[in-house]
Protein backbone atom coordinates (compact mmCIF):
# COMPACT_ATOMS: atom_id res chain seq x y z
CA UNK A 1 0.00 0.00 0.00
CA UNK A 2 0.87 3.09 -0.32
CA UNK A 3 1.93 5.92 2.28
CA UNK A 4 -0.88 6.76 4.27
CA UNK A 5 -1.56 10.09 5.13
CA UNK A 6 -3.55 11.52 8.64
CA UNK A 7 -5.44 14.13 8.83
CA UNK A 8 -6.70 16.07 12.07
CA UNK A 9 -9.79 18.11 11.59
CA UNK A 10 -10.60 21.15 11.29
CA UNK A 11 -9.68 20.59 7.11
CA UNK A 12 -8.00 23.94 6.07
CA UNK A 13 -7.48 25.22 2.91
CA UNK A 14 -3.91 24.27 3.22
CA UNK A 15 -4.68 21.14 3.74
CA UNK A 16 -7.04 20.60 1.17
CA UNK A 17 -3.82 21.52 -1.05
CA UNK A 18 -2.29 18.81 -0.42
CA UNK A 19 -4.73 15.99 -0.78
CA UNK A 20 -4.48 13.97 -4.34
CA UNK A 21 -7.09 11.52 -5.75
CA UNK A 22 -5.77 8.39 -4.70
CA UNK A 23 -4.21 9.57 -1.19
CA UNK A 24 -4.86 7.25 1.49
CA UNK A 25 -5.59 9.36 4.54
CA UNK A 26 -6.72 8.10 8.22
CA UNK A 27 -8.90 11.13 9.62
CA UNK A 28 -8.82 12.46 13.06
CA UNK A 29 -10.84 14.88 14.94
CA UNK A 30 -14.64 15.98 14.55
CA UNK A 31 -16.59 15.71 11.07
CA UNK A 32 -20.35 15.89 11.19
CA UNK A 33 -23.03 13.65 9.57
CA UNK A 34 -25.72 14.49 7.43
CA UNK A 35 -28.24 13.18 4.40
CA UNK A 36 -30.53 13.74 2.28
CA UNK A 37 -33.30 14.91 4.42
CA UNK A 38 -30.76 16.70 6.81
CA UNK A 39 -29.57 18.70 3.54
CA UNK A 40 -32.97 19.63 2.62
CA UNK A 41 -33.41 21.19 5.97
CA UNK A 42 -29.85 23.04 6.29
CA UNK A 43 -30.60 24.55 2.38
CA UNK A 44 -34.23 25.72 3.03
CA UNK A 45 -32.87 27.32 6.50
CA UNK A 46 -30.37 29.11 4.66
CA UNK A 47 -33.19 30.42 2.03
CA UNK A 48 -34.96 31.56 4.91
CA UNK A 49 -31.80 33.62 6.06
CA UNK A 50 -31.37 31.12 9.57
CA UNK A 51 -28.33 29.84 10.13
CA UNK A 52 -27.14 26.52 9.94
CA UNK A 53 -26.66 23.95 12.92
CA UNK A 54 -23.36 23.88 12.89
CA UNK A 55 -20.61 26.43 10.77
CA UNK A 56 -19.67 24.39 7.95
CA UNK A 57 -16.34 26.26 7.32
CA UNK A 58 -13.31 24.08 7.15
CA UNK A 59 -15.56 20.65 8.45
CA UNK A 60 -15.94 17.57 7.09
CA UNK A 61 -19.69 15.76 6.27
CA UNK A 62 -19.80 12.62 6.53
CA UNK A 63 -23.00 11.34 4.61
CA UNK A 64 -24.15 8.35 7.10
CA UNK A 65 -27.44 7.57 8.52
CA UNK A 66 -26.47 4.90 11.08
CA UNK A 67 -28.08 2.10 12.81
CA UNK A 68 -29.09 2.44 16.24
CA UNK A 69 -26.94 2.00 19.26
CA UNK A 70 -26.87 -1.07 21.03
CA UNK A 71 -25.94 -0.63 24.77
CA UNK A 72 -22.79 0.01 25.38
CA UNK A 73 -21.88 1.22 21.62
CA UNK A 74 -21.04 5.08 20.64
CA UNK A 75 -22.71 4.30 17.34
CA UNK A 76 -24.44 1.35 15.48
CA UNK A 77 -23.53 0.64 12.31
CA UNK A 78 -21.71 3.57 10.36
CA UNK A 79 -20.84 3.31 6.75
CA UNK A 80 -21.21 5.84 3.76
CA UNK A 81 -24.17 6.16 1.80
CA UNK A 82 -24.64 7.12 -1.86
CA UNK A 83 -23.40 10.89 -2.48
CA UNK A 84 -24.60 10.96 -5.79
CA UNK A 85 -28.17 12.02 -3.83
CA UNK A 86 -26.82 15.19 -1.99
CA UNK A 87 -25.21 16.51 -5.25
CA UNK A 88 -28.12 19.27 -5.59
CA UNK A 89 -27.04 20.50 -1.81
CA UNK A 90 -23.29 20.53 -1.81
CA UNK A 91 -22.25 23.17 -4.10
CA UNK A 92 -24.11 25.75 -1.47
CA UNK A 93 -22.35 24.01 1.55
CA UNK A 94 -18.90 24.00 -0.18
CA UNK A 95 -19.74 28.19 -0.98
CA UNK A 96 -19.87 28.86 2.38
CA UNK A 97 -16.79 26.90 3.29
CA UNK A 98 -17.21 23.12 3.58
CA UNK A 99 -14.05 21.77 2.75
CA UNK A 100 -14.31 18.07 3.08
CA UNK A 101 -16.96 15.27 2.37
CA UNK A 102 -17.25 11.74 2.98
CA UNK A 103 -19.83 9.13 1.01
CA UNK A 104 -19.47 6.69 -1.71
CA UNK A 105 -20.61 6.34 -5.64
CA UNK A 106 -19.70 9.77 -8.45
CA UNK A 107 -20.74 13.41 -8.21
CA UNK A 108 -22.00 15.48 -10.45
CA UNK A 109 -19.93 18.12 -12.94
CA UNK A 110 -21.43 21.02 -10.68
CA UNK A 111 -20.37 19.86 -7.31
CA UNK A 112 -16.58 19.29 -8.75
CA UNK A 113 -16.83 22.75 -10.27
CA UNK A 114 -17.75 24.13 -6.73
CA UNK A 115 -15.17 21.63 -5.02
CA UNK A 116 -12.37 23.14 -7.74
CA UNK A 117 -14.04 26.76 -7.17
CA UNK A 118 -14.04 26.85 -3.08
CA UNK A 119 -11.16 24.31 -2.76
CA UNK A 120 -12.06 20.58 -1.17
CA UNK A 121 -11.53 17.34 -1.58
CA UNK A 122 -14.55 14.51 -1.80
CA UNK A 123 -13.14 11.33 0.30
CA UNK A 124 -14.88 7.60 -0.02
CA UNK A 125 -15.11 5.23 2.49
CA UNK A 126 -15.66 1.56 2.08
CA UNK A 127 -19.69 1.92 1.52
CA UNK A 128 -20.79 -1.57 3.16
CA UNK A 129 -18.16 -1.70 5.59
CA UNK A 130 -20.56 -0.20 8.36
CA UNK A 131 -19.48 -2.41 11.28
CA UNK A 132 -15.96 -1.97 10.74
CA UNK A 133 -15.98 1.64 10.00
CA UNK A 134 -18.00 2.04 13.26
CA UNK A 135 -14.97 1.11 15.16
CA UNK A 136 -13.07 4.34 14.24
CA UNK A 137 -15.96 6.67 15.98
CA UNK A 138 -15.28 7.04 19.39
CA UNK A 139 -18.17 9.75 20.37
CA UNK A 140 -21.23 11.38 18.68
CA UNK A 141 -24.27 13.63 19.83
CA UNK A 142 -27.05 14.40 18.23
CA UNK A 143 -26.95 18.09 17.29
CA UNK A 144 -29.80 18.90 15.40
CA UNK A 145 -32.92 17.56 13.99
CA UNK A 146 -33.51 14.68 15.92
CA UNK A 147 -36.43 14.06 14.43
CA UNK A 148 -35.20 13.00 11.80
CA UNK A 149 -34.17 9.33 13.75
CA UNK A 150 -31.20 8.15 11.95
CA UNK A 151 -31.01 11.12 9.53
CA UNK A 152 -30.32 13.76 12.21
CA UNK A 153 -27.17 15.86 12.44
CA UNK A 154 -24.58 13.90 14.81
CA UNK A 155 -21.25 15.61 15.70
CA UNK A 156 -18.84 12.80 15.62
CA UNK A 157 -15.21 12.37 16.58
CA UNK A 158 -13.22 10.08 15.05
CA UNK A 159 -9.86 8.47 14.96
CA UNK A 160 -8.00 6.87 12.29
CA UNK A 161 -11.41 7.06 10.11
CA UNK A 162 -10.58 5.23 7.03
CA UNK A 163 -10.93 7.35 3.69
CA UNK A 164 -9.38 7.34 -0.09
CA UNK A 165 -9.29 10.95 -1.68
CA UNK A 166 -11.87 9.96 -4.22
CA UNK A 167 -12.05 13.59 -5.61
CA UNK A 168 -9.45 16.39 -5.38
CA UNK A 169 -9.44 20.07 -5.69
CA UNK A 170 -8.39 20.13 -8.52
CA UNK A 171 -10.77 17.51 -9.76
CA UNK A 172 -8.86 14.62 -10.47
CA UNK A 173 -11.20 11.77 -9.89
CA UNK A 174 -10.23 7.89 -8.53
CA UNK A 175 -13.69 6.94 -9.86
CA UNK A 176 -12.09 7.46 -13.43
CA UNK A 177 -8.39 6.95 -13.54
CA UNK A 178 -9.20 3.63 -11.46
CA UNK A 179 -11.94 2.92 -14.23
CA UNK A 180 -9.95 3.62 -16.94
CA UNK A 181 -6.55 1.98 -15.65
CA UNK A 182 -8.40 -1.53 -15.64
CA UNK A 183 -10.31 -1.18 -18.24
CA UNK A 184 -10.55 -3.60 -20.99
CA UNK A 185 -14.02 -2.92 -22.68
CA UNK B 1 -55.50 -30.52 6.71
CA UNK B 2 -52.78 -29.01 8.53
CA UNK B 3 -51.65 -25.83 10.50
CA UNK B 4 -49.74 -23.34 11.63
CA UNK B 5 -50.22 -20.43 14.16
CA UNK B 6 -49.08 -17.08 13.43
CA UNK B 7 -46.82 -16.97 16.50
CA UNK B 8 -44.59 -18.99 15.15
CA UNK B 9 -44.42 -16.82 11.52
CA UNK B 10 -44.29 -13.83 13.57
CA UNK B 11 -40.88 -15.82 15.49
CA UNK B 12 -39.50 -17.02 12.36
CA UNK B 13 -39.54 -13.51 10.46
CA UNK B 14 -37.75 -11.76 13.50
CA UNK B 15 -35.08 -14.38 13.83
CA UNK B 16 -34.68 -14.24 10.02
CA UNK B 17 -34.57 -10.02 9.64
CA UNK B 18 -31.70 -10.41 12.44
CA UNK B 19 -29.64 -13.30 11.07
CA UNK B 20 -30.28 -11.89 7.32
CA UNK B 21 -28.38 -8.62 8.64
CA UNK B 22 -25.22 -9.86 11.19
CA UNK B 23 -24.43 -12.92 8.94
CA UNK B 24 -23.43 -12.62 5.20
CA UNK B 25 -24.09 -15.51 3.48
CA UNK B 26 -20.98 -18.18 3.43
CA UNK B 27 -21.20 -18.15 -0.30
CA UNK B 28 -20.62 -14.39 -0.23
CA UNK B 29 -17.58 -14.67 1.93
CA UNK B 30 -16.00 -17.23 -0.37
CA UNK B 31 -16.25 -15.54 -3.37
CA UNK B 32 -14.69 -12.16 -1.32
CA UNK B 33 -11.70 -14.58 -0.93
CA UNK B 34 -11.25 -16.20 -3.98
CA UNK B 35 -11.81 -12.41 -5.67
CA UNK B 36 -8.93 -11.65 -3.53
CA UNK B 37 -6.68 -13.89 -4.73
CA UNK B 38 -7.77 -12.82 -8.51
CA UNK B 39 -7.92 -8.86 -8.10
CA UNK B 40 -5.50 -7.60 -10.23
CA UNK B 41 -5.19 -4.10 -8.26
CA UNK B 42 -3.72 -3.71 -5.12
CA UNK B 43 -6.10 -1.46 -3.68
CA UNK B 44 -8.97 -3.40 -4.80
CA UNK B 45 -7.53 -6.50 -2.44
CA UNK B 46 -7.55 -4.43 -0.12
CA UNK B 47 -11.01 -3.21 -0.10
CA UNK B 48 -12.15 -7.29 -0.24
CA UNK B 49 -10.10 -7.30 3.14
CA UNK B 50 -12.06 -4.70 4.55
CA UNK B 51 -14.92 -6.38 3.75
CA UNK B 52 -14.17 -10.08 4.61
CA UNK B 53 -13.02 -8.30 8.13
CA UNK B 54 -16.29 -6.04 8.37
CA UNK B 55 -18.74 -9.45 7.58
CA UNK B 56 -17.16 -11.26 10.24
CA UNK B 57 -17.15 -8.36 13.15
CA UNK B 58 -20.63 -8.31 12.25
CA UNK B 59 -21.14 -11.97 12.64
CA UNK B 60 -19.13 -12.32 15.77
CA UNK B 61 -20.42 -9.23 17.75
CA UNK B 62 -23.72 -9.40 16.40
CA UNK B 63 -24.49 -5.81 14.55
CA UNK B 64 -25.52 -5.39 11.30
CA UNK B 65 -22.59 -5.83 8.20
CA UNK B 66 -24.33 -2.46 6.91
CA UNK B 67 -25.84 0.47 8.29
CA UNK B 68 -28.37 0.08 5.26
CA UNK B 69 -30.63 -2.48 7.03
CA UNK B 70 -32.92 -2.00 4.02
CA UNK B 71 -36.58 -2.23 2.90
CA UNK B 72 -37.56 -5.83 3.93
CA UNK B 73 -38.36 -7.76 0.72
CA UNK B 74 -39.96 -11.22 2.07
CA UNK B 75 -40.76 -14.38 -0.61
CA UNK B 76 -43.48 -16.69 0.94
CA UNK B 77 -44.15 -19.56 -0.33
CA UNK B 78 -47.45 -21.06 1.61
CA UNK B 79 -48.53 -24.96 0.60
CA UNK B 80 -52.34 -24.90 -0.68
CA UNK B 81 -52.88 -27.71 2.36
CA UNK B 82 -51.71 -25.88 5.12
CA UNK B 83 -53.87 -23.55 7.01
CA UNK B 84 -52.67 -20.21 8.52
CA UNK B 85 -54.51 -19.78 11.90
CA UNK B 86 -54.63 -17.06 14.54
CA UNK B 87 -54.39 -13.84 12.64
CA UNK B 88 -54.14 -12.42 9.04
CA UNK B 89 -50.47 -13.67 6.90
CA UNK B 90 -49.91 -10.71 5.56
CA UNK B 91 -50.36 -9.24 9.69
CA UNK B 92 -47.81 -11.60 11.03
CA UNK B 93 -44.62 -11.08 9.07
CA UNK B 94 -45.18 -7.29 9.42
CA UNK B 95 -45.34 -7.90 13.15
CA UNK B 96 -42.21 -10.11 12.91
CA UNK B 97 -40.04 -7.18 10.93
CA UNK B 98 -41.56 -4.73 13.43
CA UNK B 99 -39.93 -6.90 16.08
CA UNK B 100 -36.72 -7.62 14.64
CA UNK B 101 -36.01 -4.66 13.46
CA UNK B 102 -36.42 -3.09 17.10
CA UNK B 103 -34.65 -5.92 18.80
CA UNK B 104 -32.62 -6.56 16.26
CA UNK B 105 -30.97 -2.47 16.70
CA UNK B 106 -31.65 -2.56 12.47
CA UNK B 107 -31.90 1.16 11.29
CA UNK B 108 -35.87 2.65 10.09
CA UNK B 109 -35.52 3.26 6.71
CA UNK B 110 -39.17 3.17 5.24
CA UNK B 111 -41.36 6.02 4.75
CA UNK B 112 -45.13 6.05 4.58
CA UNK B 113 -45.29 7.94 1.63
CA UNK B 114 -43.21 8.54 -1.34
CA UNK B 115 -44.14 12.05 -1.47
CA UNK B 116 -44.35 12.88 2.51
CA UNK B 117 -41.39 11.02 3.22
CA UNK B 118 -42.43 10.39 7.43
CA UNK B 119 -40.89 7.37 8.44
CA UNK B 120 -42.83 4.93 9.75
CA UNK B 121 -40.96 4.01 12.92
CA UNK B 122 -40.53 0.42 12.87
CA UNK B 123 -39.30 -0.55 9.17
CA UNK B 124 -42.68 -1.65 7.80
CA UNK B 125 -44.62 -2.57 6.09
CA UNK B 126 -42.27 -5.15 4.06
CA UNK B 127 -42.89 -5.49 0.59
CA UNK B 128 -44.22 -9.38 0.47
CA UNK B 129 -44.48 -12.04 -2.80
CA UNK B 130 -46.50 -14.65 -2.63
CA UNK B 131 -46.48 -17.99 -4.30
CA UNK B 132 -48.73 -20.11 -3.58
CA UNK B 133 -47.10 -24.09 -4.02
CA UNK B 134 -48.20 -27.87 -3.93
CA UNK B 135 -48.23 -29.67 -0.09
CA UNK B 136 -48.84 -28.45 3.69
CA UNK B 137 -45.35 -26.41 4.28
CA UNK B 138 -44.52 -22.55 4.45
CA UNK B 139 -41.28 -21.06 3.33
CA UNK B 140 -39.96 -18.03 4.41
CA UNK B 141 -37.20 -15.72 3.30
CA UNK B 142 -36.41 -12.65 4.47
CA UNK B 143 -34.19 -9.91 1.52
CA UNK B 144 -33.37 -6.85 3.38
CA UNK B 145 -32.37 -4.42 0.05
CA UNK B 146 -30.63 -1.76 0.62
CA UNK B 147 -31.20 1.54 -1.86
CA UNK B 148 -27.65 2.45 -2.77
CA UNK B 149 -27.73 -0.64 -4.89
CA UNK B 150 -31.50 -0.35 -5.43
CA UNK B 151 -31.89 2.82 -7.00
CA UNK B 152 -29.01 1.89 -10.01
CA UNK B 153 -31.75 -1.28 -10.75
CA UNK B 154 -33.05 -0.84 -14.12
CA UNK B 155 -35.59 -1.92 -16.43
CA UNK B 156 -36.31 -1.78 -20.30
CA UNK B 157 -38.99 -3.18 -22.24
CA UNK B 158 -36.95 -4.12 -25.67
CA UNK B 159 -38.48 -5.14 -29.14
CA UNK B 160 -37.74 -9.12 -29.96
CA UNK B 161 -35.20 -7.57 -32.51
CA UNK B 162 -32.57 -6.55 -29.83
CA UNK B 163 -32.07 -10.28 -29.76
CA UNK B 164 -29.44 -11.65 -27.04
CA UNK B 165 -27.20 -8.90 -27.26
CA UNK B 166 -29.52 -6.25 -26.78
CA UNK B 167 -30.15 -7.81 -23.80
CA UNK B 168 -26.05 -8.19 -22.97
CA UNK B 169 -25.57 -4.62 -23.44
CA UNK B 170 -28.65 -3.46 -21.45
CA UNK B 171 -27.00 -5.37 -18.30
CA UNK B 172 -23.79 -4.28 -19.09
CA UNK B 173 -24.83 -0.39 -19.60
CA UNK B 174 -26.21 -0.61 -16.58
CA UNK B 175 -23.64 -2.06 -14.40
CA UNK B 176 -21.30 0.69 -15.78
CA UNK B 177 -23.26 3.21 -15.38
CA UNK B 178 -23.65 2.89 -11.92
CA UNK B 179 -20.21 2.64 -11.18
CA UNK B 180 -19.15 2.76 -7.39
CA UNK B 181 -22.69 3.65 -6.14
CA UNK B 182 -23.96 0.23 -5.64
CA UNK B 183 -20.50 -0.60 -3.33
CA UNK B 184 -19.11 -3.49 -5.61
CA UNK B 185 -18.12 -6.07 -5.97
CA UNK B 186 -21.76 -6.30 -6.90
CA UNK B 187 -24.14 -9.28 -8.02
CA UNK B 188 -26.23 -9.22 -10.73
CA UNK B 189 -29.96 -10.21 -11.14
CA UNK B 190 -31.11 -10.58 -14.68
CA UNK B 191 -34.51 -11.06 -15.54
CA UNK B 192 -35.66 -11.81 -18.98
CA UNK B 193 -38.82 -12.53 -20.12
CA UNK B 194 -43.02 -12.03 -18.92
CA UNK B 195 -44.58 -8.99 -18.58
CA UNK B 196 -42.70 -5.64 -16.92
CA UNK B 197 -43.27 -6.64 -13.21
CA UNK B 198 -42.12 -10.39 -13.97
CA UNK B 199 -39.15 -9.59 -15.50
CA UNK B 200 -38.56 -7.22 -12.41
CA UNK B 201 -39.24 -10.19 -10.14
CA UNK B 202 -37.18 -12.34 -12.10
CA UNK B 203 -34.65 -10.21 -11.19
CA UNK B 204 -34.52 -9.97 -7.75
CA UNK B 205 -35.62 -13.38 -7.36
CA UNK B 206 -32.01 -14.36 -9.14
CA UNK B 207 -30.61 -12.81 -6.83
CA UNK B 208 -31.28 -15.04 -4.15
CA UNK B 209 -29.31 -17.88 -5.74
CA UNK B 210 -26.67 -18.60 -4.03
CA UNK B 211 -22.95 -17.13 -5.46
CA UNK B 212 -21.65 -19.39 -7.57
CA UNK B 213 -24.51 -21.58 -8.55
CA UNK B 214 -25.26 -21.52 -12.26
CA UNK B 215 -27.89 -21.54 -13.66
CA UNK B 216 -29.53 -25.30 -14.32
CA UNK B 217 -29.67 -25.09 -18.62
CA UNK B 218 -26.09 -24.81 -19.77
CA UNK B 219 -27.12 -22.01 -22.44
CA UNK B 220 -28.02 -19.67 -19.84
CA UNK B 221 -25.58 -20.61 -17.72
CA UNK B 222 -23.51 -19.10 -20.88
CA UNK B 223 -24.68 -16.28 -20.61
CA UNK B 224 -24.05 -16.23 -17.33
CA UNK B 225 -20.22 -16.58 -17.64
CA UNK B 226 -20.23 -14.12 -20.92
CA UNK B 227 -21.44 -11.36 -19.09
CA UNK B 228 -20.21 -11.79 -15.92
CA UNK B 229 -16.49 -11.45 -18.32
CA UNK B 230 -18.03 -8.26 -20.13
CA UNK B 231 -18.28 -6.65 -16.63
CA UNK B 232 -15.15 -7.10 -15.17
CA UNK B 233 -13.77 -6.09 -18.13
CA UNK B 234 -15.19 -2.65 -17.42
CA UNK B 235 -12.62 -1.79 -14.97
CA UNK B 236 -14.82 -0.49 -12.07
CA UNK B 237 -13.35 -2.82 -9.75
CA UNK B 238 -14.65 -3.08 -5.74
CA UNK B 239 -15.87 -0.04 -4.72
CA UNK B 240 -15.38 1.53 -7.74
CA UNK B 241 -11.54 2.76 -6.79
CA UNK B 242 -10.38 0.54 -10.32
CA UNK B 243 -9.98 -3.41 -10.56
CA UNK B 244 -10.74 -6.58 -12.26
CA UNK B 245 -13.26 -7.54 -10.01
CA UNK B 246 -16.77 -5.58 -10.18
CA UNK B 247 -19.15 -8.45 -10.21
CA UNK B 248 -19.29 -11.93 -8.23
CA UNK B 249 -21.43 -13.48 -10.34
CA UNK B 250 -24.61 -12.78 -12.76
CA UNK B 251 -27.07 -14.79 -12.12
CA UNK B 252 -30.29 -14.85 -14.80
CA UNK B 253 -33.79 -16.16 -14.82
CA UNK B 254 -35.68 -16.54 -17.69
CA UNK B 255 -39.44 -16.88 -18.39
CA UNK B 256 -41.85 -17.25 -21.94
CA UNK B 257 -43.06 -13.57 -23.31
CA UNK B 258 -45.57 -12.28 -25.56
CA UNK B 259 -44.32 -12.69 -29.15
CA UNK B 260 -43.98 -9.04 -29.26
CA UNK B 261 -42.13 -8.74 -26.00
CA UNK B 262 -38.54 -8.57 -24.91
CA UNK B 263 -38.96 -7.66 -21.03
CA UNK B 264 -35.15 -7.43 -19.22
CA UNK B 265 -34.68 -6.27 -16.32
CA UNK B 266 -31.49 -5.84 -14.14
CA UNK B 267 -31.51 -5.52 -10.13
CA UNK B 268 -28.27 -5.09 -8.66
CA UNK B 269 -27.40 -6.45 -5.48
CA UNK B 270 -24.29 -4.92 -3.62
CA UNK B 271 -21.27 -6.94 -1.71
CA UNK B 272 -24.29 -6.90 0.79
CA UNK B 273 -26.93 -9.25 -0.64
CA UNK B 274 -28.69 -10.69 2.24
CA UNK B 275 -30.75 -13.43 2.47
CA UNK B 276 -31.88 -15.94 4.82
CA UNK B 277 -34.57 -18.65 4.54
CA UNK B 278 -36.38 -21.20 6.74
CA UNK B 279 -38.96 -23.80 6.52
CA UNK B 280 -41.78 -24.25 8.73
CA UNK B 281 -43.62 -27.28 8.69
CA UNK B 282 -47.76 -27.52 10.03
CA UNK B 283 -48.92 -29.23 12.61
CA UNK B 284 -51.95 -31.88 12.63
CA UNK B 285 -55.10 -29.59 13.00
S1 LIG C 1 -25.51 -0.63 -1.41
FE1 LIG C 1 -25.57 -2.38 0.00
S2 LIG C 1 -23.58 -2.44 1.03
FE2 LIG C 1 -23.83 -0.43 0.05
S3 LIG C 1 -24.64 0.89 1.67
FE3 LIG C 1 -26.39 0.10 0.50
S4 LIG C 1 -27.03 -1.79 1.55
FE4 LIG C 1 -24.99 -1.26 2.28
Amino acid sequence: MAEIKRIETPLTHEMVAGLKAGDNVLINGVVYTARDAAHKKMVEALSRGEALPFDVKDQIIYFVGPTPAKPGQVIGSAGPTTSGRMDAYSPTLLALGLTGMIGKGLRSAEVIEAMKKHGAVYFGAIGGAGALIAKCIVAAEVIAYPELGPEAVRRLIVKDFPAMVIIDSEGNNLYETGKAQYRRA
Amino acid sequence: MKEIHVDRIVEALEQLCLEANYDLGEDIMASFRRARESEASPLGKEVLDRLIENAQVAHDERVPMCQDTGMTVVFVEVGQDLHVVGGALTDALNEGVRRGYEKGYLRKSVVKDPFDRVNTGDNTPAVIHYNIVAGDRIRLVVAPKGAGSENMSALKMGKPSDGLEGVLQFVVDTVDKAGGNPCPPIIVGVGVGGTMEKAALLAKKALLRPVGEHHPEERLAKIEAELLERINKLGIGPQGFGGTTTALAVNLEVYPTHIAGMPMAVNIGCHSTRHKGVTLEGREA
